[in-house]
């Protein structure tokens, strides 16, 4: 069953992948220092499917794009957070990191507890205590790049179509 | 309902008369930009999406800055992809080191005049914001976005509402924009700005020059705005036409006001008058306090730098060496001093000021994003501590994760490295009329006396 990693507000990029390792972008790598200055053994303790639960501003500071591939290479399946630095949130639509915004599970979540995150319907469950949220949905069309798979299909039709550049969407 | 100058300009690259908050758009870019951390898998992406060719090779920049002159063979390769990609496509905004007209990318894109008033910009680097000071708006993003904008000249965006920033008053003795964006931060946190834009307003704005605006705009982003913008007035055309004459001489700009009737998530009054030098203490940017407070604390500092895309400017580093003058690094302190261009060093030594910089035992780098991001020239050891002119200090910055950043202006990083301690320029009596006669030959052009000699300053 997943756990929880549980971290409180405005956990920066620096900590997520500090700096010192972006002279590589492999995702392998890049996940065996994840979390590494907030959490040292962060690495020793996710398993695949597990989720991080934080609370405002996750992913605040640099536009590094290897702080969603990291979390996501060391198997983390989602991102549960109060809010999301912006450029963090664009950044794990496009790499295919699943984030949730739910203000609402803050203070009710503990490291360690049992979790089961849905994506697709939102749905967050704390199976240790029983309680349950449902996260903020996004827009239609950020789903829809969610469900093509991240920006690059979106761009290659974009290029197929290079009339509709510019407008609403 | 009015829009903001924000707004305004993202409409325009719509092709829409009208947007408000939360709408999502698809928009044209005027320059995209990246660098050799986030360039070379944006140079990925953009291979995956298909093109053929980037957009327009005048206007994608990538640059050499974070892990250059290369650090190790890791980093080497990193450079030498974007170096090969630029060839490739014939970039012509791509300077290879040492050349005049390169540097950390928000130093150089405003130096080349590749930002004007009116145009929209995106960087796969936070602080792209920065360019908001030419009122343009200015954007980070990853590599993702990067690369697909390499594609097709275009991305989407949700449009932001915006926190309104009057700036009033005459600036106290020793105040610089560094100061005024650490204050504005400390008052309305890391997530102050949120998803927003910053628009700055009120009478004060005129009188802040380029260099103190660029300052501000720079560190938007720590208060988590998604821009920073300055209006489009006679200081923004003035450095137009100094460094894109063409562009200005072709009114190749637009000028872009908010409405009367816009709305504002936040209004924030800050008094430039009442402020002290402001210190950001370990180890977020809103951790502000005032440096007499700070310097109650009698911290022993190991480092100081002076540099970055924040504060690594020329007239940044002038003011650093004309404090520095006469005056003694103290033993035991390195002081590390890095001009953010290649233009920039070159004129620090046209200009006599790296003699300055020499005789006080500073020691000067290449431009680079170096330390500031604990990357290297300047990485911090386990209890060590740093005064720097940079943006962030969160654990592990700037090396350790159990090093100390303290971030500031140039007048309190110049004080805390003639004295060892972190202190303020008054507490280490540095020359008073050396920065009066600076900042006078800088102020905007909103006040009187700016003459096209006191621009070059900036």
């Amino acid at each position: 069953m997943p756990r929880a990693h549980v971290y409180g507000d405005h956990v920066d990029t620096d900590v997520i992948i500090p700096a010192r390792y972006l002279n590589t972008a492999d995702p392998a790598e890049l996940a065996r220092h994840c979390m590494e200055d907030i959490d040292a053994d962060f690495v020793k303790r996710v398993r695949p499917g597990d989720i991080v639960f934080a609370g405002e501003n996750f992913g605040c500071g640099s536009s590094r794009e290897h702080a969603p591939v990291a979390l996501r290479a060391s198997g983390v399946a989602a991102v549960v957070a109060a809010s999301f630095a912006r450029i963090f949130y664009r950044n794990a639509l496009n790499v295919g990191l699943a984030i949730l915004e739910c203000p609402e599970m803050v203070g009710h979540v503990r490291m360690g507890d049992e979790v089961e995150v849905d994506p697709t319907t939102g749905r967050i469950s704390n199976l240790t205590t029983g309680e349950s949220w449902t996260a903020r949905p996004f827009p239609a069309f950020i789903q829809g790049i969610i469900e093509q798979g991240g920006l690059i299909p979106y761009t290659k039709a974009k290029l197929a179509t290079p009339d509709r550049e510019a407008g609403h969407v | 309902m009015g829009m903001t100058q924000s707004q305004k300009i993202l409409a325009r690259h719509a092709d829409l008369a009208n947007v408000a908050a939360g709408d999502l758009i698809e928009a044209q870019l005027d320059l995209v930009l990246g660098n050799d951390v986030t360039g070379p898998p944006a140079i990925e992406v953009f291979r995956q999406t298909g093109a053929k060719r980037v957009f327009d090779p005048g206007r994608v920049l990538l640059t050499p800055s974070h892990f250059a002159p290369n650090k190790d063979i890791k980093s080497a390769e990193h450079c030498r992809r974007m170096r090969d990609f630029a060839a490739a496509e014939a970039l012509e905004h791509y300077y290879e080191l040492g050349e005049e007209r390169a540097g950390i990318e928000h130093v150089i894109v405003p130096e080349l005049g590749l930002a004007a008033p009116g145009d929209l910009i995106i960087g796969a680097d936070s602080h792209t914001c920065t360019d908001g000071a030419l009122a343009a708006f200015a954007t980070g993003v990853g590599s993702t976005d990067l690369g697909c904008a390499m594609a097709t000249g275009s991305t989407w965006f949700r449009v932001p509402e915006a926190l309104a920033v009057e700036l009033v008053g005459e600036p106290a003795p020793w105040i610089t924009g560094k100061d005024v964006i650490l204050e504005l931060i400390r008052r309305i946190g890391v997530d102050g700005a949120l998803y927003a834009s910053l628009e700055f307003q009120g009478e004060s704005v005129a009188a802040l020059s380029m260099t103190d605006r660029l300052t501000i705009c720079n560190m938007g982003i720590e208060a988590g705005a998604k821009n920073a913008i300055m209006p489009a007035d006679q200081v923004a055309l003035d450095w137009l036409k100094q460094h894109a004459p063409a562009r200005y001489a072709a009114g190749d700009y637009v000028i872009e006001a908010a409405d009367p009737d816009a709305s504002y998530r936040r209004r924030v009054r800050i008094d430039l008058g009442a402020l002290e030098p402001v210190v950001a203490w370990p180890s977020l940017p809103a951790n502000g306090r005032s440096v007499s407070a700070s310097a109650a604390e009698n911290i022993a500092i190991g480092q100081v730098v002076i540099g970055s895309c924040t504060n690594g400017r020329y007239a940044d580093l002038a003011l650093a060496a004309r404090l520095l003058r006469g005056r003694r690094v103290a033993r035991g302190l390195r002081c590390l001093v890095i001009p953010g261009a290649q233009s920039v060093w070159n004129r620090l030594l046209a200009d006599g000021l790296m003699q300055d910089f020499v005789a006080a035992g500073c020691i000067v780098s290449p431009p680079t994003c170096g330390p500031c991001l604990g990357g290297h020239m300047g990485v911090l050891a386990a209890g060590e501590t740093c005064v720097s002119t940079t943006n962030r200090n969160f654990v592990g910055r700037m090396g350790h994760p159990e090093s100390k950043v303290w971030l500031a202006g140039v007048p309190v990083a110049v004080a805390s490295a003639v004295t060892g301690r972190l202190t303020g320029p008054v507490q280490a009596e540095l020359d008073p009329a050396a920065f009066s006669e600076l900042r006078a030959a800088t102020a905007g052009a909103g006040r009187e006396g700016s003459s096209p000699a006191a621009k070059g300053v900036q």
